[in-house]
């Protein structure tokens, strides 16, 4: 044992090993061992002991990767929003128009169309979720992305969206305007 | 052919890769009663990857700013899941560094390794040093709580204090007068994206030079080799010694995740400017010895203001450090001994004022 700042260690002896990796035998002279004579077998406790440090080694790796792994899945926002809000008040919209309001943290879209009457639905188009817009011109619901269109249903009638927008129902309570989520049937 | 060796030869039939690693494959590591010594300067390379890997990890949910800084920890520490863990492993594992980091400057000079012509390897890793200690400083304010303002208003503060070019110096550290949201902003620029960048490069230059001027060995040890030839000893690097420093890199693995996961970090108050100092507040442990220093220096000697004769003298000694291997002969026989004996005498003066700080009140 030799000593280094107070501690103790052990000096690198080199481990005088017969065989190699393959099992073959490497003893020589200088070793002081004599070459057993016919083939050689594997030496077993090689491979057991690699297979120890091979398992160890994984485990170790599985034990901080794991954490990493389940830290880089984000927690799940609390969705602030409750299932009705205010979308506008009626002297907001004048017939044949539309604006976006905030349904929870997603954009809805709430429409007068150009008889009065009052529509609301998802404004993130089922496509690529652009925000679409009212365009008073064509009097329905249009995405400026991939030129998208919706009828005032909120279905998809023409452009590349594959769903209709998800349709809120809307009640007007004086002069405001409220927006409900429909309850799954 | 195995895939492994079909790649490798696809690979060297094209940029000649055997003759790349040729080198590898030669190099040795000196064998002596201290190579114990020679794994510090890598366990502190792999403790500088593991702060860049749980670095990158935090960045994924950190927001700088006085408003957003600390919730946004909390949010980490709190919601995310295992977050608590990278961050406690992020700070553990810097003070280690910072530890380890010293350490191996400290066996460097006891072995004498800086000595020709090894002068650019001393001072890159000086310069190093002096990097993460900046990373220590930086780092500390970005959670933006009570202690890290208060530290951050005393450390800016005394680099104020350097006569002529101490208050521009304090006015850009700070980004404005005062410690603000802005201070926030620049040090966590600081220490994201600057000093990572340099400490990088230095790092390459450092690995390089190890790599191109082989490993040092001690004066003493090469006159025992002198006398006695049969005696030399050298391991292959790669991959006799790479295998042990393996080693110690996993147990440096596992004491960082035990000290992580049984004492981790805390995130203590939000920093509030209009709020007094918390009684015994204190720098963190690397920054104590230099604390405490300035804390006992009388407020005038021999008329100069106390303060300044101390951070002048800390620049002083800081400076000479960086030429110590310009003081020293190459000869084994005939290096400084004066030289190990101001090493020997700086750590003792670190370690008796780091614990003196520690327990002073």
């Amino acid at each position: 044992m030799k000593t280094v700042g107070g501690l103790s260690f052990a000096r690198f002896t080199p481990v005088v090993y017969p065989y190699d990796l393959e099992g073959r035998c490497m003893a020589t002279t200088h070793t002081g061992m004599a070459k057993p004579e016919g083939p050689v077998t594997p030496v077993p406790r090689r491979k057991f002991v690699q297979a120890l440090l091979g398992t160890g080694f994984m485990a170790t790796a599985i034990a901080f990767l794991y954490p990493v792994l389940r830290y880089l899945i984000p927690p799940k926002a609390l969705d602030m929003g409750s299932d009705s809000v205010v979308a506008g008040r009626i002297a907001d919209l004048k017939p044949n128009s539309g604006k976006i309001f905030r349904f929870g943290s997603h954009p809805g879209i709430l429409v007068r169309t150009a008889s009065g009457e009052f529509r609301a639905m998802s404004a993130t188009c089922t496509h690529l979720s652009c925000t679409v817009q009212y365009r008073d011109d064509l009097q329905h619901i249009w995405c400026a992305c991939h030129n998208g269109h919706y009828d005032l249903n909120g279905k998809n009638i023409a452009g590349p969206p594959p769903r209709p927008l998800q349709a809120f129902d809307v009640q007007v309570r004086g002069e405001e305007i409220h927006v409900r989520r429909r309850t799954e049937a | 052919m195995a895939p492994l060796e079909k790649i490798r030869s696809w690979i060297d039939g094209r940029f000649n890769l055997n003759e790349l690693l040729a080198p590898f494959k030669k190099k040795t590591v000196p064998r002596h009663r201290l190579t114990y010594w020679y794994f510090l300067g890598g366990i502190t390379l792999f403790l500088f990857v593991i702060q860049v890997l749980t670095g990158i990890l935090l960045l994924l949910y950190y927001r700088p700013g006085a408003n957003e800084a600390f919730e946004s920890v909390q949010y980490i520490m709190t919601q995310v899941q295992f977050g608590w863990l990278i961050r406690s492993i992020h700070s553990w594992s810097a003070n280690l560094m910072i530890f380890t980091a010293f350490a191996h400057m400290f066996s460097v000079l006891f072995l004498k390794a800086y000595r020709k012509p090894r002068e650019l390897t001393w001072l890159t890793g000086m310069i190093l040093l002096f990097l993460v200690l900046g990373f220590g400083f930086s780092g500390y304010l970005l959670p933006w709580n009570t202690l890290a303002f208060f530290a951050t208003k005393v450390g800016t503060e005394i680099t104020g204090q350097v006569p002529i070019v101490g208050k521009p110096l304090m006015i850009f550290l700070r980004g404005g007068e005062d410690v603000t949201g802005a201070t926030l902003t620049r040090f966590f620029g600081f220490h994201v994206a600057v000093l990572p960048g340099l400490a990088t490069l230095l790092i390459l230059i450092h690995l390089l030079l190890v790599q191109r001027l082989g490993i040092s060995v001690p004066p003493k040890i090469q006159a025992e080799w002198l006398a006695r030839p049969t005696s030399q000893r050298e391991m292959k690097f790669f991959p006799n010694f790479m295998l042990r420093e393996l080693m110690a890199w996993y147990v440096a693995l596992g004491v960082l995740g035990a000290l992580a996961a049984i004492l981790p970090w805390d995130l203590g108050v939000k920093a509030d400017p209009f709020v007094p100092a918390p009684a015994g507040i204190k720098p963190e442990w690397y920054f104590l010895f230099m604390f405490q220093t300035l804390k006992l220096i009388p407020s005038k000697v021999a008329g100069i203001d106390g303060e300044i004769l101390g951070i002048l003298s800390f620049g002083l000694v800081a400076f000479l450090w960086l030429l110590i291997p310009f003081f020293e002969r190459e000869h084994p026989a005939r290096t400084r001994q004066w030289i190990a004996g101001v090493a020997l005498f700086a750590l003792a003066y670190i370690a008796g004022m780091t614990i003196y700080g520690h327990f002073a009140q």
